[in-house]
């Protein structure tokens, strides 16, 4: 299956550049569906970036964040063409992994 | 599914209220020491604050302290947002020693929309895109050197996002 998540590392001087875009739903609970039922809480709690073994980035979501989460953030260091990890995990237990080179 | 969780995370907020800051913070300290086999399990995920409806109980909650405003903290949001389902925002900072970044939004049903742990070595700067019922209040809280620094803008939106 494809993954859920892309992710572009960038290389630029002395810092990586990381951008994300998952695909969730991201519900927060307190949507209606059109027969007027609660759509129950759908959304990824955690996500995770890992570089060499470290943690570089970590993010605690709630259900505010929007559907198709993207998130953007630098670290100093990284190669080009080493590894990136982006892991996440939603509130129903379901998680996805993948690896990006740094471009 | 829905009511069950929500009753078992109200008797959960009522035990938890007394200790909940301490416990989060020393939980939080000993994650950070374990070997990152599975980084998602690592470090707790921060369940009591994400339930408090107003901010400044999700900053107590999340960081057991109060954020002061600074203006070295820039925050970068529309003054109006056509579609409140996604808000751009981001902040960048010029403290030191940032350790954490949160995004929170005063009128939602749940204040606190997003946090992010900034280790050492990462650029404190972080650009998202989250929901926003109405016309509100963001605050982002950003921790340096243990101390808590805000920024408020107020986003005028046009079309909610957390609605029915």
């Amino acid at each position: 299956m494809a993954s859920t998540i892309r992710v572009r590392a960038t290389l630029s001087g002395e810092t990586t550049e990381v951008q994300a875009l998952i695909q969730h739903p991201m519900d927060s609970g307190f949507v209606k569906d059109a027969k007027g039922e609660i759509i129950p809480p759908h959304f990824i709690q955690q996500l995770t970036f890992e570089y060499d073994g470290k943690s570089v980035f970590a993010a605690d979501w709630g259900g505010g964040v929007s559907k198709d989460p993207y998130v953007k953030f630098s670290f100093k260091g990284g190669k080009k063409g080493d590894d990136l990890k982006v892991s996440w995990i939603d509130n129903k237990g379901a998680t996805d992994t993948t690896t990006a080179k740094i471009q | 599914m829905t009511i069950t969780h929500d009753g078992f995370s109200a008797t959960r907020r009522l035990i938890l209220q007394g200790a909940g800051a301490v416990a989060l913070i020393g939980l939080g300290n000993i994650a950070f020491g374990l070997a990152p086999a599975l980084a998602a399990a690592n470090d707790k995920y921060p369940e009591d604050a994400f339930k408090q409806k107003s901010e400044a109980d999700a900053i107590k909650a999340l960081y057991g302290k109060t954020a002061e405003a600074s203006d070295k903290v820039k925050l970068d949001a529309p003054e109006i947002a056509e579609n409140g389902a996604v808000v751009p925002i981001g902040v960048s900072t010029t403290l030191a020693d940032v350790t954490s970044i949160s995004f929170l939004v005063s009128e939602n049903p749940n204040a606190l929309v997003a946090s992010y742990k900034i280790p050492a070595g990462t650029v404190p700067s972080v650009a998202n895109r989250i929901k926003m019922a109405k016309t509100s209040n963001v605050i982002v809280v950003v921790e340096a050197g243990g101390k808590l620094y805000s920024a408020t803008k107020e986003v005028k939106v046009t079309v909610g996002g957390c609605g029915g």
